[in-house]
Formats: C-alpha cells, sequence, structure tokens
C-alpha cells in the first residue's frame, strides 16, 4: 500500500483544478525567458520575465492603486450590462414584435467599433469614470442579451402550457418556469460580458483618462516602460480572472441543479 | 348520425364487440364536445388539424384515443384543457363551457417534463404553487400519491437522479395532487422502454382505479389503448375525425394476462385495420 501512496498523491496533486493551468503557466514563461536568451530578443520588443515580475514586486502599490478605478469601472459597466441586459432579453424573447424592432438594430450596434465611439463619451461626459463604465457595459450588454434571449426561448412550450394549464399567471408561469430555466444561459452570457467588461473599462482608459490601468498601458507605451507595460497586463488579466471565478461561485450558488454543477452533489443513495 | 357507423363495414362485427358505443351521455360530469373543430391559420392559409368532433367522455371513464401522428389529437387535449380555443363547436367539463384555463385537469406528457432545479416533492406541488392553494394543505397529499406510485423516499432528490419510470411517475402525481376532476395523458409512457411501459400500463390502470379519475389518454399503440380504455376512439388521418369508438368489454382488473384474450386480440386487430386500410401505420 505504501509504495502506491507516492504516485497516487502526485497524481491527486495534479487533480487539484488550479495547479494544471499554474503549471502550464510556469512552462510559458520559461518558455518566454528561454527564447529571449536564445534569440536575443531586444528588451525594447519584448521584456524578459524577470523584468515584469521585477516591476510587479516593486510597482505593485501603485499599480493595486491604478487597478481600483479599473475595477470599478468593470464592475459598474458589467453590472449595468447585466441590469439592462436581462431585461431587454425577456422582452425580446417574450415579443415578436419587439424582436423584430429591437434585435436587428443590436446586431448592428454591436458591429460598431467601441474603440472608435469612446472618445465621443470623453467629450459627452468628461475625463471621470462615466465614460468607462459605458465603454465596459457597451461591451459587456451585447453578450447578456444574446444569451439571456436564447435562455428564455429554448423554455419547453409544453412546460410553460403545463404551467398555464393549472391556472398559472403570467408573470407566475415566469417566475417559476420560464426564468429558472434561462438561468444557466445568462450566466454564461454573464461570464464572458464580465470578462469583456474588462476590455471595455480599458478602451474607456486609453481614450482620456489620468487613471486606471488603461492609463498606466497607455504611459509604459509612450515611454517604451515595455515591463511596467507588461505587468499592467498581468495585472489585467488577473483582473478577468477573479471576477469570472466570482461570477462562477455565484453561479453555483444560484443554479446548483444545472448539470454543469452535478459533479459536487453529493448523493445520498 | 354517429360517425362510427360509417366504418363498420370494414369487417363484420365478432358476436362478442360492440362496434358502436352505446353509452349515455350526461351533460353535466364528464367531458362533452360538440361540434369541436380546430383550423390553424399558417402562412399557407388555413390548416384544418380536426373536423368537427361530437363525443362524451363519461366521469371515472379511461378513454383512449388512438390515430395516426398528426391528426391533432394534442391539440385534442390542449382544448380540453382550455389552452387552446376551438374554432367552432364547445367543450364541456362537468356542465361548464371552457373558454380558458379551468385547473380541473391534470397533463401528463410524453417528457416528464420535471423541472430540474425542484427536488421531486416540489415538482408535484407545482400545480398547488401555480394555482396559488394553501401548501401546507396539499404537502401530505403530494407525499401520500408519492408513496402511491413507489417514490417514498425520493421526495428531496432531483429529478435527473431517478429513472426515466420514476419521472414519469412522479409527473403523474404532479398530474393528480390538485385533485382534479380529469387527467389528460399526451402519450405518457412513449419515451419508455418496452418492459417498464408495461408496467407503467399496470400502474396506471391501478392509479386510475383507486382515483377514480376520468382519464383521456392519447397513445400511438393499439395494444395499449385496447388494453387500458373502457372506451377507444380511432381517429382518421390529419385532418382527425373520428373513424370509430369502441367499448372494450374486458373485466377489470385487468393483467397483462389481458392481452391474450381473444376480446383483446380482436379488437386490437380490427382497430389496426383502420390504418391499414388508410395506409399508414404510425
Amino acid at each position: 500500500m505504501s509504495e502506491s501512496k507516492a504516485p497516487g498523491s502526485v497524481s491527486k496533486a495534479l487533480n487539484v483544478a488550479w495547479i494544471r493551468p499554474f503549471l502550464l503557466l510556469i512552462f510559458i514563461v520559461v518558455a518566454w525567458d528561454v527564447a529571449i536568451r536564445l534569440f536575443r530578443i531586444p528588451a525594447y520588443q519584448v521584456p524578459a520575465p524577470g523584468d515584469v515580475v521585477a516591476v510587479l514586486w516593486n510597482d505593485w502599490p501603485e499599480l493595486l492603486r491604478q487597478a481600483w478605478p479599473t475595477t470599478y469601472a468593470t464592475l459598474g459597466g458589467f453590472l449595468l450590462s447585466a441590469a439592462f441586459g436581462i431585461p431587454v432579453a425577456m422582452l425580446i424573447a417574450g415579443s415578436k414584435t419587439i424582436e423584430s424592432y429591437v434585435y436587428p438594430l443590436l446586431v448592428f450596434s454591436q458591429s460598431v467599433p467601441k474603440v472608435a465611439i469612446a472618445p465621443l463619451f470623453v467629450v459627452w461626459f468628461g475625463f471621470g469614470i462615466v465614460p468607462k463604465i459605458i465603454a465596459a457595459f457597451l461591451l459587456g450588454f451585447f453578450p447578456v442579451v444574446v444569451s439571456a434571449v436564447q435562455g428564455f426561448k429554448s423554455v419547453d412550450p409544453d412546460m410553460v402550457d403545463l404551467a398555464r394549464a393549472m391556472q398559472g399567471s403570467r408573470f407566475h408561469v415566469f417566475c417559476a418556469v420560464n426564468l429558472p430555466h434561462a438561468m444557466p444561459s445568462i450566466f454564461s452570457g454573464l461570464k464572458v460580458s464580465v470578462t469583456l467588461a474588462v476590455v471595455g473599462a480599458v478602451v474607456g482608459e486609453f481614450v482620456g483618462s489620468n487613471s486606471g490601468i488603461g492609463y498606466v498601458l497607455q504611459r509604459s507605451i509612450g515611454t517604451f516602460d515595455l515591463p511596467t507595460m507588461f505587468a499592467a497586463l498581468v495585472i489585467l488579466a488577473l483582473l478577468g480572472v477573479i471576477l469570472f471565478w466570482v461570477v462562477d461561485r455565484i453561479e453555483r450558488l444560484v443554479i446548483p441543479w444545472h448539470v454543469s454543477q452535478r459533479e459536487d452533489i453529493i448523493f445520498a443513495a | 348520425m354517429n360517425p362510427a357507423t360509417k366504418t363498420s363495414d370494414i369487417n363484420q362485427p365478432a358476436a362478442h364487440l360492440r362496434v358502436v358505443s352505446d353509452r349515455t351521455a350526461s351533460a353535466t360530469s364528464g367531458i362533452q364536445l360538440s361540434g369541436v373543430s380546430k383550423t390553424y391559420r399558417s402562412r399557407d392559409g388555413e390548416v384544418p388539424s380536426l373536423r368537427p368532433l361530437d363525443f362524451h367522455i363519461n366521469e371515472g371513464e379511461f378513454f383512449v384515443v388512438v390515430g395516426p401522428s398528426g391528426c391533432g389529437k394534442s391539440t385534442l387535449l390542449k382544448m380540453i384543457s382550455g389552452l387552446l380555443p376551438p374554432s367552432t363547436g364547445e367543450i364541456l367539463v362537468e356542465g361548464e363551457k371552457v373558454t380558458s384555463p379551468h385547473g380541473n385537469v391534470g397533463i401528463v406528457f410524453q417528457n416528464s417534463l420535471l423541472l430540474p432545479w425542484r427536488n421531486i416533492l416540489s415538482n408535484v406541488m407545482l400545480p398547488i404553487d401555480m394555482k396559488r392553494l394553501p401548501r401546507d394543505e396539499y404537502l401530505p397529499r403530494a407525499k401520500a400519491l408519492l408513496k402511491m406510485v413507489g417514490l417514498e423516499g425520493f421526495e428531496r432528490k432531483l429529478p435527473w437522479q431517478l429513472s426515466g419510470g420514476m419521472q414519469q411517475r412522479a409527473s403523474i402525481c404532479r398530474a393528480l395532487v390538485h385533485d382534479p376532476k380529469i387527467i389528460l395523458m399526451d402519450e405518457p409512457f412513449g419515451a419508455l422502454d418496452a418492459m417498464t411501459r408495461e408496467r407503467m400500463n399496470v400502474e396506471l390502470m391501478r392509479i386510475q382505479r383507486e382515483t377514480r379519475k376520468t382519464v383521456l389518454l392519447i397513445t400511438h399503440s393499439i395494444p395499449e389503448a385496447v388494453f387500458l380504455a373502457d372506451r377507444v376512439l380511432v381517429m382518421t388521418e390529419r385532418p382527425g375525425a373520428i373513424a370509430a369508438i369502441y367499448d372494450v368489454p374486458m373485466p377489470r382488473p385487468r393483467s397483462l394476462d389481458s392481452m391474450a384474450d381473444p376480446v383483446f386480440t380482436d379488437l386490437v386487430q380490427r382497430i389496426r385495420k383502420h390504418f391499414f386500410t388508410q395506409g399508414t401505420l404510425d
């Protein structure tokens, strides 16, 4: 028994969810470092990982201070896209007329590049947090609507009939059947939305801001301070991962019954 | 004139068969359909789904409708439950005209349609929630029903943790929990394997005897129809109409052995002929 224990514990360690991507990350960083040494890539093109880590270590308080405005803008835009996206999806799924008016325009508006119109928000709303929130909202809104519409529409019509035949009011049936049914789709939309909202916030900071990670990026590109720029990218990626993880946790709390969560349910029999 | 008479020349009726049902109708109980038809409007114009139907289902009767695919059987069910208004004619349930969902029915579909986020007990309680009846009052009834179908101890399970047959039994409990007069079943065992299906047939017959509900069951399976029914309504192809109504003069309780009864086999043969002469067997 004791002989088979050692490989068992290694594979057990490999099975911890966060170990695998972490191992891959270490591998990528090592490959990055080796590539720079091997091909003699100059520091003004790609910085060495060591330099990036050094910046992260030394400038951590400053980077963290700059991360907060970006986080607020991201969360603001994300919450707005959830608050507007889900009701809009309800309307689109609930009425063919509304769908025929709104949906094509929504797709059309989605095709407008946000980076191109972001300066306009600065003109309208100044240099504060508002244009950033709007940029984050515009990027995050669409995936929520598309997923939620799909979720609301995929309800089995027989199920709705069954509830209606029991004299459930429209609102009652919606709350008991349609809304919970759409939850998994809504959450997959929210997860895409939250990562896009990070991008939106940075876009907002690019075009007009004097704070935030986007501003740090902009400034470090201007001065060819590549280690700082890469450090800022790492912070952004971390921000995206953390927010994604938070939404994922909430999803597990809200829809523990869904197929994707079933492995977590402990059987009694 | 009863539409069934026009098909009585398909075969000379055997001595023990009454081809044309002669049950007396009562206006104040059961389900009464008078001149009920349904025509759908679609882009290609009007599509007739059901030709005018006249028949009466007695209270406490097990009434089975067989017919080919797309003959409007499901439309019939939706109209009786009040989800769909008939194009012409009127439907009386317990003497009252159906104009909107009246809640005096329990419905079982081919898929159990249990809500995956509710456990079995609260799935069974769905009609109570929809009708906004007091939960406390009906909870013991829901538990008793689950016990009757052999699902005691599964109240807290989620639907996917149960087998297909168990899920369908739970959905039968859901149809019964608010104590409706009528149970409507749309191919309730169509998705089950043959062995489970036979067992469910026996079980359903027992449940019907215990609860004394009026059951309207729709099926594709002729043996299933004859096995379960007091009367079998045979429908024609789309647009659906009544081809014949047969009495099933087999004593109850029936067991699977009843399927060897000559009355049973004769009746199955006769009903099958309707679909052979029409060129479809589905």
